[in-house]
């Protein structure tokens, strides 16, 4: 939806990718605050199986509306002026907005972390996961603290979308296609770490690539293989704490 | 443990007729035997593959409460598996469906082994990935034929007698095989096994407590559940005669959930009814192309928010007896 966002923006009314790169997450984490209050909440007292299966529902809503009102095949989106062009780093060369997407996704992974794990609003989140209604007990509003963490993700998803879109194109099924790579590696991160997560990102994108060199065939698996030896080895993740 | 043999299968003297689910069991075999005459039979006999793929599906989300998201694998890979089978080694259609199901149950064991380390969403989670694997799988292996699919597979002539072809025939297999299934998966859910199953649904930890070997409990029903999924994809090959990448495509673990969800979750005859609404329903819709899509998710939604207990779940509510 952020890819979809960002090219609508530029489109229909002509705002280019750096306004953007704010203007899609803040609107898609709204939306997403949006779901989480009306009909995400009603369901936290159930198992999370529910949950799991009423975002699949809405994500087959949005992908079938987006596939309705503009096919499914993708649309190109440019890369912005600035980043085009290759840069030589000596020993390969690299392009500009690649360059700049590493750069702005390595800078926003630290942030997080460093939200989470070091600053008051982030130990007042992660109690709040560990413990509800004691948090409640001191006056926290924890359902507002469940929103706005919810709206914050949404929004980091959508801000992947928007730098994703010029790389790949802008179609209803790339998020579709993605998810399921990112299970992966939160399963082999381990769950409720972030450095985890970051740090098997950028592993596998590496391994992927790597792999996409030297025996294309197997590049779609790999990551899938390297979960099940993860699995055998140690069921919890590289980072996930026991539990 | 030593288990007496009547005991482990649940045989009991009581009488079973005149009981709910007996009757309901009645009206579904009068209807399915009667159908043909009204409805086109290829349209009844994919209600009947997909209803056997969602009972099986169900013994695992319904009565063990692990929600598998990547259950299309095996009924896609036995669909392929038969068909190569039935065509490229000239099998008659029986062992080629044994073939088929004994590839699921194989894949089964695999992914059962390595998806149970972990539960709730993470379950769903690798169920999903392994079978996405498979899907790429499937795209690139030589026997599969990529995006063409298994084209053509000849329906043959059952045990070399029977010849498959004519309608009649196929249909009474087909229903046959449907209801032994269907009562297989009664009696596992009936039995003592069953009655594990159920308490590591309400409380995994209660049951590891009480001694139950949890883990080799989940990883059989897994791989039952896998095995009959198999069988419904191998069936459901031989009656298209063709084995394609959309049945083994993540979007036909959905419609199974969604099956199940709509029919009733942990109900006996919950799948059964909701795969024959969800293909009714893609019957109907099928010409307005992507809409589809929108009307399932909208139908998920609302089945999660507002009616969780699906056709036949609230039908039971009502009534009072577990259907």
């Amino acid at each position: 939806m952020g890819a979809f966002c960002a090219w609508l923006l530029l489109t229909k009314r002509g705002i280019g990718y750096f306004p953007a790169l704010i203007i899609a997450p803040v609107a898609i984490a709204a939306f997403g605050m949006l779901i989480e209050r009306t009909m995400l909440r009603r369901l936290y007292q159930l198992d999370h199986l529910y949950g799991l299966l009423l975002t699949f529902g809405l994500a087959l809503i949005i992908q079938g509306i987006f596939q309705n009102a503009y096919g499914s095949s993708g649309q190109p989106y440019q890369i912005p002026p600035v980043l085009v062009g290759v840069t030589n780093l000596g020993f390969m060369y690299l392009p500009v907005y690649r360059g700049w997407v590493v750069v702005v996704s390595a800078i926003l992974c630290f942030g997080t972390w460093f939200a989470i794990e070091r600053t008051r609003l982030g130990s007042t989140l992660r109690a709040a996961t560990e413990n509800p209604g004691l948090v409640q007990a001191f006056g926290i509003n924890v359902p507002r603290i469940v929103t706005l963490t919810y709206g914050f993700g949404v929004g980091l998803a959508a801000l992947a979308g928007v730098m994703a879109a010029p790389i790949y194109q802008v179609s209803p099924l790339m998020g579709a296609d993605l998810i399921i790579v990112v299970f992966a590696v939160v399963v082999i991160g381990g769950m409720g770490s972030i450095m985890g997560s970051i740090l098997t990102g950028f592993a596998l994108g590496v391994i992927e690539g790597l792999t996409k060199v030297f025996y294309p065939e197997a590049s779609n698996t790999v990551i899938f293989i390297i979960m099940a030896i993860v699995l055998l080895l140690k069921p919890t993740g590289m980072f996930g704490k026991a539990r | 443990v030593i288990w007496n043999f009547k005991e482990a299968i649940g045989f009991s003297a009581r009488p079973v007729l005149l009981t709910a689910p007996a009757a309901a069991f009645a009206v579904m075999v009068l209807f399915f035997a009667a159908a043909p005459l009204f409805i086109y039979p290829v349209f009844l006999m994919q209600v009947l593959c997909f209803a056997l793929f969602a009972c099986a599906f169900n013994l695992l989300l319904g009565y063990v409460g692990l929600l598998s998201f990547g259950h299309a694998a095996f009924f896609g890979i036995a669909g392929y598996v038969c068909g190569h089978a039935a065509k490229v080694w000239g099998l008659t259609p029986e062992l080629a469906i044994i073939v088929g199901s004994l590839a699921a149950i194989g894949l089964g064991i695999v992914i059962g082994a390595l998806a149970i380390r972990r539960q709730g969403i993470y379950f769903a989670m690798i169920t999903l990935a392994f079978a996405q694997m498979v899907y790429f799988y499937c795209v690139q292996a030589r026997f599969t034929h990529g995006e063409d699919g298994i084209q053509g597979i000849p329906r043959g002539h059952l045990f070399g007698i029977v010849d498959l072809g004519h309608m009649t025939a196929i249909y009474v297999v087909v229903l046959a095989i449907f209801l032994a299934g269907f009562l297989l998966i009664y009696r596992i859910i009936h039995s003592p096994f069953g009655q594990v199953l159920k308490a590591i649904r309400e409380n995994e930890a209660r049951a590891v407590s009480l001694g139950y070997a949890v883990d080799r409990y989940k990883l059989i029903a897994f791989v039952l559940s896998a095995g009959l999924s198999g069988l419904a994809g191998a069936v459901d090959t031989l009656v298209f005669q063709l084995a394609a990448l959309t049945n083994v495509h993540w979007t036909m673990s959905g419609e199974v959930v969604l099956m199940t969800l709509v029919g009733g979750l942990g109900t006996v005859f919950g799948p059964v009814v909701g795969a024959m609404i969800v293909v009714v329903m893609q019957q109907y819709l099928a010409e307005l192309g992507s809409w589809v899509l929108v009307a399932q998710g909208a139908v998920f939604v609302v089945c999660v928010l507002a009616f969780r207990r699906g056709v036949v779940g609230e039908l039971g509510h009502r009534l009072h007896t577990p259907l």
